[in-house]
């Protein structure tokens, strides 16, 4: 594929509002993961509950998308000049040019969650100052940012679970190579809400501590929330070669099972290998992997088979998770960030929380940071429902 | 820009529309179209015990899948996906929503399962074993214009034939009177780079100002209106003509997608 150009990007999760503040949490080996006291959940877990949320507010004009998921996403639009940069963007592409592809998996469903809370005695209705359509419905965060930032090209959110933000960088290359728009807002933006918490506990999946991946006692997610965002730009002729790029994009499926991995991996490694090929690398040439590393005892096992059997063993990989929990559907974004500021920064962040890694994962898990520059890296992200995508960037120069 | 494409199968279920052909007949004036419920059919291609665990969505999206894929002549375990829907799956979301606002919180390890927006998606690629990439996309009431550019710019980019399916259902109360859709409704597209033995239309697509087509019967008008899924019925009126010509087709509000639709010999 042609390359596209990271113009500019940001984020913010638990680890830190913006790159600069995520860059030195990293850096620090801090991890955001505190006891859940969310809400009213009496989960025994930890989770990774971003500061200041509740105290942002939307533009007036756009009230009735107010909620967690969308004030989240505001927080972090305000992060790093990102406003600015969108500005420019528009400027020099013209707003009708401009995408705006969003990954989340639940978007504003908390405002239901505490809706159903509050339904008439006597009828059962939801209280009349209930917005579906601007909080709820999946679209809410895509339409919010349109509308915020004022961009009138194609939009559409992906759900793809916790492949959702990885895939929208998949969606708008394509947009972009096609011809049919010049730059795309990407990101993904999740946020805490009953239904993650519940859901992946009574499936056994989430961990009473902080999430150790690919630990040998590793026993389960840490839920996390983040918005993450990447402006791409169809690649300038003169770039700086400190500029990151999209170099490939590799999307598969399981076709196995619903909430579990397929056990060897097999759909990761496809994942993994058509971006390699889409970005005309080989395995040699990724100096680091942000793995998708949830801490489920499965999920890293077979993610370990997948990488081992596309790499080999000495790859140096990790999984931020331990740093930022698993943010579900704005994972694939929070991660590309985190792949593009290893980058620029020359970064192998090592994994938190993990002390001894499992001796039957045989990938090459990081425990320390590791300070070198790097030419190319690979970020896995994979969800429910067996859906698979593998990211590579690289620096222009 | 113009994005162009052949259409080599169709699969089509909703209200008192019971396939692709019944539906040509209805669009045509051929025979008569009284609104009825949906009848969704078993999803035939699950396992026995998942097929009667399964809910209406992901019965309407496989049934549809299956019939553009048997029509277009293709191993759909070989097609690239793209679903988009509205809204998922409402009685399931009702039926989670209702289970936390009670004081035990208790929460089926199903239903949580089954509550990505990607269920559908998923089933399909393990009934079809289906190891291709496949993308799931919400746009509200411009959920099938959001599915038919992805599944296109699939196509022209790749090069790769594309099953797009896109699907509603209803959500019961209390949401549904937030979200008034009344029934449920698929669209299911194969889509190739190229022409194909089966190729029923060539389809070009491009984005326009232009407001999108009414159909002239009430009652097809009103389903159009009423289920994101059906904006697609213009398209299927011209394809079903067999006639060249366009169809706008609804999307955002900021731009509709005009499409030429060719017939293909």
């Amino acid at each position: 594929m042609r390359p596209i150009h990271i113009e500019s990007f940001t984020a913010a999760s638990c680890l830190g509002l913006g790159v600069d503040s995520t860059f030195k949490a990293l850096l620090a080996r801090e991890s955001g993961l505190e006891r859940c006291a969310f809400e009213t959940v009496d989960i025994d877990t930890y989770i990774g509950e971003v500061r200041g949320v509740d105290e942002v507010r939307v533009p007036r004009e756009l009230s009735r998308f107010d909620c967690r998921n969308n004030r989240l996403a505001e927080l972090a639009l305000r992060q790093d000049g990102f406003l600015d940069s969108i500005a420019a963007a528009t400027a020099r592409w013209g707003r009708r040019r401009m995408g705006v592809f969003v990954g989340t998996s639940t978007a504003g469903i908390l405002q239901t969650e505490l809706a159903y809370r509050q339904r008439d005695p006597v009828s059962g209705a939801l209280p009349s100052g209930f917005e579906y359509s601007s909080t709820h419905n999946s679209f809410s965060v895509a339409d919010y940012l349109r509308r915020r930032l004022d961009l009138a090209g194609p939009a559409m959110v992906v759900s793809c679970a916790c492949a959702s933000s990885a895939k929208v960088f998949g969606s708008a290359r394509r947009m972009i190579e096609a011809g049919l728009i010049d730059a795309a807002l990407v990101g993904g933006v999740d946020s805490l809400c009953l239904t993650t918490l519940y859901g992946f506990h009574s499936l056994q999946l989430s961990s009473p501590s902080p999430c150790r991946p690919f630990d040998v006692s590793r026993n389960g997610i840490s839920i996390g929330e983040a918005a993450a965002f990447a402006l791409l730009e169809r690649t300038p002729g003169n770039l700086d070669g400190d500029a990151a790029l999209l170099l490939g994009v590799g999307e598969s499926s399981d076709a196995y099972h619903m909430s579990a991995p397929h056990p060897e991996g097999q759909g990761a490694r496809q994942a993994m290998q058509s971006a390699l090929r889409a970005a005309g690398l080989g395995p040699a040439d990724i100096d680091y992997i942000n793995l998708h590393g949830t801490a489920t005892p499965s999920n890293d096992r077979s993610e370990s088979q997948a990488v081992t059997g596309v790499f080999g063993r000495t790859t140096p990989a990790s999984s931020t998770k331990g740093a930022t929990g698993h943010t579900l559907g704005a994972a694939g974004a929070l991660e590309a960030v985190i792949c593009v500021l290893a980058l620029r920064q020359g970064l192998m962040p090592g994994g938190v929380h993990t002390t001894r890694v499992d001796p039957m994962l045989t990938a090459n898990y990081l425990l320390e940071n590791r300070r070198v520059p790097l030419s190319h890296v690979l970020s896995n992200s994979f969800g429910f429902g067996g859906t698979n995508c593998s990211l590579i960037f690289g620096r222009a120069g | 820009m113009r994005l162009s494409a052949y259409v080599n199968g169709i699969g089509v279920l909703g209200p008192n529309l019971a396939n692709w052909p019944d539906a040509a007949l209805a669009l045509t004036s051929r025979r008569d179209y009284v609104p009825a419920p949906t009848v969704l059919p078993p999803a035939a291609l699950l396992p026995p015990a998942e097929r009667r665990r399964v809910g209406r969505v992901v019965k309407l999206a496989l049934n549809v899948a299956l019939e553009a894929a048997t029509h277009s002549n293709s191993d759909p375990g070989e097609l690239a996906s793209v679903f988009s829907s509205s809204g998922g799956d409402g009685h399931n979301c009702h039926e989670l929503c209702e289970a936390l606002a009670r004081p035990q919180r208790e929460v089926s390890p199903t239903r949580f399962s089954n509550s990505v927006h990607n269920a559908a998606a998923g089933y399909w690629s393990i009934a079809t074993g289906s190891k291709r990439e496949s993308n799931v996309l919400c746009a509200f009431d411009a959920s099938f214009g959001a599915g038919l550019l992805e599944a296109m710019t699939q196509v022209v980019v790749e090069g790769e034939s594309v099953l797009l399916v896109a699907y509603d259902t209803e959500y019961p109360e209390p949401i549904r009177a937030k979200r008034p859709v009344p029934d449920a409704f698929g669209v299911a597209l194969v889509l190739s780079p190229s022409p194909h033995p089966n190729s029923l239309v060539r389809i070009d697509a491009a984005l326009t100002d232009a407001l999108p087509d009414t159909l002239a019967n009430p009652a097809l008008e009103a389903l159009r209106m009423s289920i994101p899924a059906a904006r697609s019925l213009p398209f299927l009126l011209q394809a079903a003509s067999r006639e060249s010509g366009t169809a706008v087709l609804d999307y955002l509000d900021v731009a509709r997608i005009v499409l030429n639709v060719a017939p293909c010999a």
